[in-house]
């Protein structure tokens, strides 16, 4: 109290405060943190059902990208696995001898872009047709066999790309005594094409609706300030810094982006599982095993802490745009 | 510890708030500033505080020059000088000792040493026992209190009032002056701006009196400030 003799009297510094230990100061720092903190999380809990609905609003933005995000991540597996399946078969001409055959195995395997080469002879072609289609009986009514030889050529990791599939493909068709070259890759560069056109929607979409998360958090901390103009004031005479001015709101955006980032989370979560059965019915009709991935444990960490980024940034853009309207000159007037 | 050196402030080029002002108040002084209304007191409030920047001229406090001052340093500018008001600026959604802690929250005060500030604060403008109370249950003349308690809580050299006893009964004024007074005789450089003449002439201190932004009485002259 100033009634006490003070020791350095001209010094405006000295009148400040006694000198605390740098820890003592760490800790009351990360104190009032704490703080201030706990109170912008408490006046958010103060009016509940407005708090709800900003998390909402923050929530369907975010899950609504991030579904799409994920949906795409696991159509990307599906093509993923096909593509390392890849196999060109290629079936040699009717008429030409298995020994023939085999040759022009070895010379395509010895391409720098195959892994392997396997010779499908066409006895044992049949053999497996027979197995596996169910139609023994209808072909012993054949006279001859009516397959041919058959390469199961296999390409380098390196070459499984559309581009250089195509082009071991070409490759293959131009050698003499091979009849027909298949290569089953069509629909899966369609999907994977889709997927491409997808992919850049949901990032639009994704970008437009963190800039709408933004304005959305940056009006709700706006109305905030407005609210507690009478206290920025004051503190702003009293010599708090911009800082110290400017934390509780960014305290208060980071906290509707929590709230938001789990409303994202468990709307993802949820809708993944309601459509999870039917999709691996589906998938299962197609012999894959297709299922939508989920966030994950990271990933929903990943959500929440970009919706607290989002947040907290909202709130940043409305303090910077609306603290320097409050001008303590307003009070001093008179 | 303050110090107006020639300082003009105009706000557009019709309006001159001060004209050359030229003053010095010392360490522990206690001074009035009067004048009609509009005849500058309040810009020249301002300009201690940084609220404003004076157009020409210099203001000193506690020896440095406010004019240069960037912007960031400000508030730590202003946590040396303790402002009374009229309206008192206190917040109403907080106890009284919240409001009282305020300027210390501001520094990063450990709560121990908050705790100790603001009951010898309170306890020295007679109001320890409503430290939990809203400032909305107190008079008028206990919130003025609560007001000075929160501008000498930090321990300033300086403290600015403006028009602290303007909505008080005049006992309860001479009671708020008797405060005032303490300060000073304890160091505190104690600037008051009043335009209630007879609690001025009843004080007997050193008053600065402004006329159309002229210090028209009160002042020193430039050369007896520098000639000393």
């Amino acid at each position: 109290m100033a009634s006490e003799p003070r020791r350095k009297p001209d010094n405006p510094r000295g009148a400040n405060q006694s000198r605390q230990a740098p820890t003592t100061q760490a800790r009351s720092y990360l104190d009032h943190h704490r703080q201030v903190a706990r109170d912008a999380a408490r006046r958010l809990t103060s009016s509940p059902v407005a708090t709800l609905m900003t998390w909402a609003v923050m929530g369907i933005a975010l899950a609504l990208p991030v579904g799409l995000l994920l949906l795409l991540a696991s159509l990307k597996g599906v093509s993923a696995g096909w593509e390392n399946s890849a196999r060109i078969t290629a079936y040699v001409a009717m008429d030409t001898p298995v020994a023939e055959a085999r040759a022009m195995a070895s010379e395509i395997g010895q391409d720098g872009r195959i892994q392997s080469v396997q010779v499908i002879d066409r006895d044992q072609a049949l053999s497996e047709f027979r197995e596996s289609s169910g139609l023994g009986n209808v072909l012993d009514f054949l006279e001859g066999n009516p397959l041919p030889h058959t390469l199961l050529v296999t390409p380098e990791e390196s070459a499984r790309t559309a581009d250089g599939v195509e082009a071991l493909v070409t490759f293959i068709r131009g050698m003499d005594g091979i009849e027909r070259v298949q290569v089953d890759l069509g629909w899966l560069q369609r999907l994977n094409t889709l997927a491409d056109i997808l992919a850049r929607a949901a990032w639009a979409l994704s970008l437009l609706l963190a800039a709408a998360v933004v304005l959305v958090i940056g009006n709700t901390v706006r109305l905030a300030i407005e609210n507690r103009r009478d206290e920025i004031l004051v503190a702003k005479l009293v010599g708090g810094t911009d800082a110290f001015v400017r934390r509780p709101f960014l305290y208060t955006g980071a906290w509707f982006g929590l709230g938001g980032g789990i409303v994202a989370w468990l709307l993802v979560q949820g809708s993944f599982w309601w459509l999870n059965g039917p999709i691996e019915k589906l998938a299962a009709l197609y012999q894959s095993d297709f299922s939508l991935q989920g966030p994950g444990f990271s990933g929903a960490l990943a959500l929440i802490g970009f919706a607290m980024v989002l947040g907290w940034l909202g709130a940043w853009v409305a303090v910077k745009r609306h603290m320097d309207d409050i001008d303590p000159g307003d009070i001093a007037g008179g | 510890m303050i110090e107006f050196r020639q300082v003009t402030k105009r706000y557009d080029s019709d309006h001159t708030a001060l004209r050359q002002v030229n003053f010095h108040l010392n360490r522990g002084e206690l001074a009035f500033l009067t004048g009609h209304s509009g005849a500058g007191k309040s810009t020249l409030l301002k300009l201690i505080m940084v609220m404003e920047r004076p157009t020409a001229g210099e203001v000193l406090v506690g020896g440095q020059r406010l004019n240069s001052m960037p912007r960031r340093q400000i508030p730590y500018i202003r946590r040396h000088i303790g402002v009374v008001f009229q309206n008192h600026q206190l917040l109403f959604d907080r106890t009284v000792f919240d409001n009282v802690a305020m300027p210390l929250h501001v520094t990063g005060a450990s709560p121990d040493a908050i705790g100790r500030r603001v009951r010898a604060a309170l306890d020295k403008v007679g109001l320890l026992s409503k430290e939990k109370m809203n400032p909305m249950q107190l008079s008028g003349g206990e919130q003025q209190r609560v007001g000075i308690a929160r501008a000498v809580v930090n321990k300033p050299p300086v403290l600015l009032a403006d028009e602290p006893t303007g909505n008080l009964d005049p006992e309860l004024s001479a009671d708020i002056m008797q405060l005032f007074t303490q300060f000073s005789q304890v160091g505190v450089t104690v600037l008051i701006a009043s335009h209630d003449i007879g609690l001025i002439n009843d004080m007997g201190r050193r008053t600065l009196t402004l006329d159309h932004g002229e210090l028209v009485a009160g002042g020193t002259p430039w050369g007896e400030q520098h000639g000393l």
